[in-house]
This record gives C-alpha cells, structure tokens and sequence, in this order.
C-alpha cells in the first residue's frame, strides 16, 4: 500500500463517528444537544456550555473558504502529493472550522478568494478511511 | 485590596539584573540542547556578579523540565516551574518569576531556555499529535509556515495587507541585524530581494520567514533591594501579562486578531501603569514576517489592519523614532523555535545602554511582546531602566 498522504493517526475513540462518517461518505459534526451549537473538533463536553450531552448531525458539507495557502513545500515526508497544494480553513454553514485541501482549482492565488462558496468532496485513501476535502461550488476552474 | 492595587504592588518590586546567550548561536553540531542552556545561564548568572549557586528558582519550557536544568547546574531549587506553551513561555515566565520573588519563594530566579533547532542534538523527537495527526497532517499541515499563512492570508483579505508591506518588515529587521555583531544574517535586504526570493508557503517566501538556529538565552531576576548589589544596572519588570486561547488553528476566535496578546497587554500595561504610546523601545517575535503588525495590533498600539504601517517609511529602522526588533529578531539574528527569551535579553540590554552601534538613544521604557504557537498564547512585558 503506497499511499499519497498520511492517514488519520490516531483516530481517538471521540473522533471516531467523524471518520466513519467520511467512510460513507457523510460529513458528520459533533452538536450540542443542550445548546445547540455545533462544533469541531469532537470532544465529550461542548466548547460554548460544556455540557456533556453530546450528539451528532449530518453537515451539509457547504461552506466558504475561510482562508487559504499555497505550499510549494511539505515538511511532512508522508505526504507525497505533488506540490503546489492548497491547504484550506473552511468555515462550513454550520458554523465550525475545519482543515482541508481545496481541489479543482489551479493551485494560483489569483484564481482562489477568502469566502469564495465551496462543498466537500471525499478523497478514498483505503476501504476504511476517506478524507473530507472542498473544492468551489460548481466545479470551479476545473 | 483591588485586583489591580494587587498587580501594582508587584511592579517594580523585581528586576532583570543578568542576561546572555550561549557562548555561540547559530548551526552547532557539537553541542547539545541541555549544553546550551547550561552555558546561558552560567553566562548570565556571571552578567548579574553571582554565583549559579545563588540561584534557588529555576524557571524554563520546552523539552527539559526545570528538574533537568536544576540538576544539570548542580542546584537544588526552591522553586520550579515548567509552564510549556510555546515560545513566549520564558517571557510568561518572567511574571512568574516576580510573583514568586515578591514573595519570598526564591531569592535568585533563573529562566533558561536552550534548543538545538538547527542541528537537533539531544533533543527528543516525541510530540502530542492526536488531534493534528488527525485533522491537519493528511492535508500535508505541519511546521508553522503552514498555519501562520492562514493567518496572513486571511489578514489581507480582511484588510488589503500586501505582500510588499509584510516585506517591509523583513527589510527594517536587517538593517538592526547589520548593526548586531551577534546576528546570523547581516547582509542588505531589499523589499525585492524577499519577493524574489523562494516560495514555501504563499504568501511566505523564505526571506518572510525566520531562520532555524542552535542557540540558548537566559535571564535572572532578584527583588529590587537585591538588585542594587548586582553587577549591572537593574532593570524593572513594571509590568508583566500573559494570555492563552487555542492551540489548533480553527479555534482561533478571530484568525486575524490574537486575543491572548490583547489580554497579556492589557495586564501588563494595568500592572505598570503605562499606555501603548508611553514606549520608546519595541520587541515583537517575530517567526514571520507577518507576525509583529498583527501584534501591535492585538496590543492596541495600532489599529487592526495598520500594524504594518510602524514598519513603513523608517519609523522602525535605526535612526527612526519607534525602534523595533533591535536584535535583527528572529528573522535576522536567531531563532532556536522557542525564540522567547531573545527578545528580553536585547530589550534589557537596550535598556542597559549597552548596545553599541544599535544602542536606542536615552531609551528608558521597553516593551517585549511574544507568542505561544500560532499567536495561541502571549506574553508581554514592561521594562525600564527608572522604577
């Protein structure tokens, strides 16, 4: 198995729903059933109440770039996509940020803005594991 | 007694009466980590006239815990403390350090720092990675450029920052570094030369980032009354203020504006009775180049979006009226990864009026400002040369 990336390690058992999750297919977020907030990442007591009535939803998987660079090196030698690479925040419609890749856009910081909408897509990297990754809504300059 | 007649009380009440480096800074190979803390501290504990037997608190972050320092330099502490959250530790520690003199837990304080950052020699390579590991490397995130360009980026867009103006800083930094006997890199910098120069991370070229180096610093502290009988002429902690928010990224409340600088800065400032306009002196640290006007900006010293502009025209600059980063930084000078300690070494040095070329004419109010992880702590710190 030569793989392009490192894989999630480790997954910690509060992590585990969100990676299962990915495995289907589905970006699935941590909610505060006493609150209401949604949050990343997941942890048993909420970050706004702490409250440990914890559950999970679907997220819609829309959102915005929050913020972008572009990385023409790696440090990490287990990561072996060819650079230059788009290394994302998105801030998703629910209100949580994540870490990403942005894909399915020349890797050119006049083609990508802050805020610019995107949805995610899921990149397989084995039978049990897949990454959550975004790329601009319609495809972008793919 | 009010929380703020408490922290005043503190003020003044403890001084910086030693500081140096290790015996050499730079690329290293023959020394290790623990090697070049001893040599800073036995430097410094010589700077104050002591003996290292005075000291009886030891003070320190990073890999080795003050237990390690203690016994490396043959003392038995009072007092500990090992606070680790990043770089701006040491300078955390030195608000510590006053709580802990003002009250007689310790006479003679020593914060220590040493890394082989470059050359990596007796270092360990074990770091908790349970939530990056998960959530940042398989998108090929890891060392700082990879998270401060976020921020950066995200600035620009917020603001109209320019890559230019992030250079400016870079540029003002070398001409204090070309003044510092001590600095790695000493040669003229042109705006140009740092947009010319090779992408990491855009919007970071190489030049926009600090350099990586083998080196070690330490501080020692005493009450004010002990102080007098010092080597050196003693400089005041008047103020001293620490703040910490996030480690990951995506818990930054607002990914432009640090809130653990803002609240570091307005307890130091509270402590020593001071306004951010009061300072005649200024060191920020500065792992890149984006980060010293995002600090002065948290501080309140600018307003958000316009820290680069101190850093415009010649203000920051020797010869210029608000001299920042007189060391030449991190970006210039040195930069071990927890570069935290630098910072206070140069602004006591400055306030010393022992500086040589880069002395600051008749300065007599510094202030040394520096973050933890990705402006995920801060410390800042109010110095001077009067009580």
């Amino acid at each position: 198995m030569d793989l392009e990336r490192p894989l999630p390690t480790p997954i910690t058992p509060e992590c585990r729903p969100y990676w299962e999750g990915a495995r289907d297919g589905k970006l699935m977020i941590p909610k505060c059933r006493a609150c209401g907030k949604p949050f990343m990442y997941p942890r048993v007591a909420c970050p706004f109440c702490a409250s440990r009535d914890v559950g999970w939803v679907q997220a819609t998987g829309r959102g915005k770039l929050f913020s972008f660079e572009i990385a023409h090196q790696i440090l990490n030698k287990a990561f072996k996509v060819k650079t230059p690479v788009v290394l994302a925040m998105v801030e998703l419609e629910e209100g949580p940020r994540i870490l990403t890749n942005l894909v399915g856009v020349a890797p050119d910081p006049k083609q990508i803005r802050c805020d610019m909408p995107v949805e995610v897509c899921f990149e397989k990297l084995t039978d049990q594991v897949s990454l959550p990754m975004f790329r601009p809504v319609g495809g972008g300059a793919r | 007694m009010s929380d703020l007649a408490k922290m005043r009380e503190l003020s003044s009440s403890v001084c910086i009466v030693g500081v140096d480096e290790s015996d050499e800074l730079g690329t290293l190979p023959g020394k290790s980590q623990l090697s070049l803390h001893v040599e800073a501290i036995t430097n410094a504990v010589r700077d104050a006239g002591l003996k290292v037997s005075d000291v009886d608190g030891i003070f320190t972050a990073g890999q080795h815990s003050p237990a390690t320092i203690g016994e490396a330099i043959g003392v038995v502490p009072r007092y500990v403390d090992g606070t680790t959250v990043g770089g701006c530790s040491f300078i955390i520690m030195v608000g510590h350090a006053v709580l802990a003199l003002h009250h007689g837990l310790c006479d003679v304080a020593v914060v220590s720092h040493g890394e082989s950052g470059r050359s990596g020699v007796g270092v360990s390579p074990r770091r908790d990675t349970a939530l990056p590991g998960q959530f940042e490397f398989p998108y090929g995130f890891g060392g700082a450029p990879t998270y401060f360009g976020l921020i950066t980026t995200r600035h620009m867009h917020e603001h109209g920052t320019t890559l230019e103006q992030w250079a400016q800083v870079a540029v003002s930094t070398r001409k204090w570094a070309a003044l510092n006997p001590k600095a790695r890199n000493r040669d003229p910098l042109t705006v140009k030369d740092v947009l010319d120069s090779r992408p990491v991370v855009w919007p970071f070229n190489i030049l926009n980032i600090c350099l990586v180096t083998d080196a070690g610093g330490a501080v020692v502290l005493t009450r004010a009354d002990r102080a007098k009988d010092c080597a050196k002429r003693p400089v005041y902690v008047r103020g001293a203020g620490e703040g910490s928010e996030h480690v990951m990224l995506t818990q930054m409340r607002d990914l432009t504006f640090s809130e653990a600088t803002r609240r570091s800065g307005e307890k130091a400032f509270a402590m020593a009775g001071v306004k951010g306009t009061d300072f005649d002196h200024i060191m920020l640290y500065d792992a890149f180049t984006s980060g010293p006007p995002l600090m002065l900006e948290a501080l309140g010293l600018a307003k958000r979006g316009e820290g680069v502009h101190f850093f415009a025209e010649g203000r920051s600059t020797p010869g210029g009226k608000l001299p920042i980063n007189t060391n030449g930084g991190g970006l210039s000078y040195t930069h071990s990864g927890m570069y935290g300690i630098f910072p206070i070494i140069e602004a006591t040095r400055q306030l010393r009026h022992e500086c040589g070329a880069r002395q600051v004419p008749n300065t007599k109010l510094s202030l040394v400002n520096g973050m933890g992880g990705m402006l995920s702590a801060a410390g800042t710190l109010v110095l001077s040369n009067e009580r």
